[in-house]
């Protein structure tokens, strides 16, 4: 079906902070440049360990006061906001009423650093809970660091956070799309934060369940999907925010249209809390494309989830053989996380964010530290070592995958 | 600690939690209502629990009302500090 201009949602501003580069131009010059942000990190209770973290300049857009008794992840939203509104050249007021706007981003999980903190704190004190932050409850609200954006700007419309996992930064674009579409807002700030990095339990979780990065020769080899080495995720924060309008409203204000949301599809595995199930990921994929009408041939870019587990990375590469086959040569498939670790719920909007300058300079940036690629993950068309120059990118599907089986695929075009 | 020490340390206090009011050069009898949120001046509570072991019932909080007030509260508190 035919849409009309007002029912073309298009994302005409990107703010984002990733742990290599504080906008997307610095981002992606350090994608094709092969520069990873991963470093060594070490927090209390868990000792060393390597992590993305990210190093733009709350100060800014924040107040020290908002930002001594707001959140990393508020502080991170703020921030891709305003780079995002500066980015599209918007006012707010000028452009969009400040009731007709909506934030709406991704979390993987919120509260566990504040939570985690408080924790630490009031064991100073022989642990009396009169030491208790009375920031503690509208830091750890799950809507916090959506609500900490609104605050920041004055935002009227509605606020919240998808609480969707490691798909949480598409979720949050989805979510975006979704309520221009309903006519609840006019534009949306759209996205996903992460400031897991800030929590020691995410690091023992995953190390528990043997699937954190360890022992790499150095902090910038330790996220390396794909490869026969790879032993486990680095927790990265970051974050990255668009703004998504009608493409009318975009066209008579003369804006710059990074892309176009073409399609998506939500599911659910339904089988396991943490293991992935490449059935339904394969469904989620062929619902995407299906939804933005387009064959798995019509594809340029595929951006993978994969985080660098052994079983994840193979079961994303399962469902996408079985999409992709071996008949779609133009389609090329890569991945972020190698350079910047998993940014969890930003990982998805910040991965996108990563390949969107494609749609210019027709590079797709490559997979970072395959030094021998897993057999079980030898994909046609893989982009290994170095960035591949093609004829032209007109489409990227951008996959992502998160705990209880959540997987949220969206597909952007190149506007024209 | 004396008076002005008192006050120096109330100033320290509220340098840190609201920066854009120059504390130090406010009169003694300003009402400091305006200048300090409500969470603000649960964070004045905290640190006073903190850093002088002072607990300041709720009843006690319009004691608070100015820098005088505040002088004249803690005073008995942390005279002997």
């Amino acid at each position: 079906m035919e849409r009309n201009d007002h029912q073309r949602i298009v994302i005409t501003g990107v703010g984002l902070t990733a742990p290599n580069g504080n906008s997307l131009p610095e981002f992606r010059a350090n994608l094709l440049a092969g520069k990873s942000g991963v470093r060594d990190y070490e927090i209390r209770y868990f000792g060393k360990t390597y992590a993305g973290l990210c190093d733009f300049d709350a100060l800014k857009y924040q107040k020290r006061k908002e930002v001594r008794t707001g959140t990393r992840a508020g502080s991170i939203g703020v921030y891709c906001a305003h780079e995002a509104l500066a980015d599209a050249g918007l006012e707010i007021g000028r452009d969009f009423a400040s009731d007709r706007i909506g934030v709406f981003l991704g979390i993987t999980e919120h509260g566990n650093v504040e939570t985690e903190e408080q924790i630490y704190e009031i064991s100073k004190y022989n642990y009396q809970v009169s030491y208790w932050s009375h920031y503690h409850n509208p830091r750890t609200v799950a809507n916090s660091p959506a609500g900490a954006v609104t605050v920041n700007l004055g935002i009227t419309g509605p606020h919240y956070c998808l609480g969707g996992a490691c798909a949480a930064g598409n979720l949050g674009l989805v979510t975006g799309m979704q309520q221009i579409l309903l006519d609840e807002v006019d534009m949306a700030l759209a996205g996903g934060v992460s400031e897991s990095p800030g929590t020691f339990g995410i690091f023992a979780a995953f190390k528990a369940e043997n699937s954190l990065a360890h022992d790499a020769p150095s902090a910038a080899e330790a996220s390396r999907p794909f490869d026969q080495k790879r032993n486990g995720i680095v927790i990265s924060e970051g974050g990255a925010v668009y703004v998504l309008e009608r493409l009318d409203h975009a066209k008579a204000r003369g804006a710059k249209i990074y892309a176009e949301l073409l399609g998506h599809c939500y599911n659910s595995d339904a089988t396991d809390m943490a293991l992935p199930n490449a059935e339904r990921q394969a469904q989620c994929i062929r619902k995407a494309l299906a939804n933005a009408h387009l064959r798995p041939q019509d594809i340029h870019i595929v951006n993978t989830h994969a985080t660098g587990t052994l079983l994840g990375d193979a079961k994303e590469c399962e469902a996408l053989r079985e999409v992709f086959g071996d008949s779609c040569p133009d389609t090329c498939i890569n991945n972020t996380k190698g350079f910047i670790g998993h940014a969890m719920g930003a990982a998805a909007a910040l991965e996108l964010a990563g390949n969107l300058p494609s749609f210019q300079d027709n590079l797709v940036h490559h997979c970072l530290n395959v030094e021998q690629l897993d057999p079980q993950c030898a994909l046609p068309n893989l982009v290994l070592n170095a960035p591949r120059s093609v004829p032209c990118v007109e489409t990227i599907l951008n996959n992502s995958f998160g705990m209880y089986g959540i997987n949220c695929v969206l597909i952007v075009g190149k506007y024209q | 600690m004396t008076r002005e020490e008192i006050h120096s340390a109330m100033v320290d206090i509220l340098n840190d939690i609201v920066e854009d009011v120059d504390w130090g050069s406010l009169e003694m009898e300003e009402n400091l209502k305006g200048k300090l949120e409500s969470m603000d001046f649960l964070d004045v509570i905290m640190e006073l629990r903190k850093q002088y072991g002072v607990e300041v019932p709720e009843a006690d909080y319009p004691k608070f009302a100015t820098m005088k007030g505040c002088v004249d509260y803690l005073e008995p508190f942390l005279s002997s500090k």
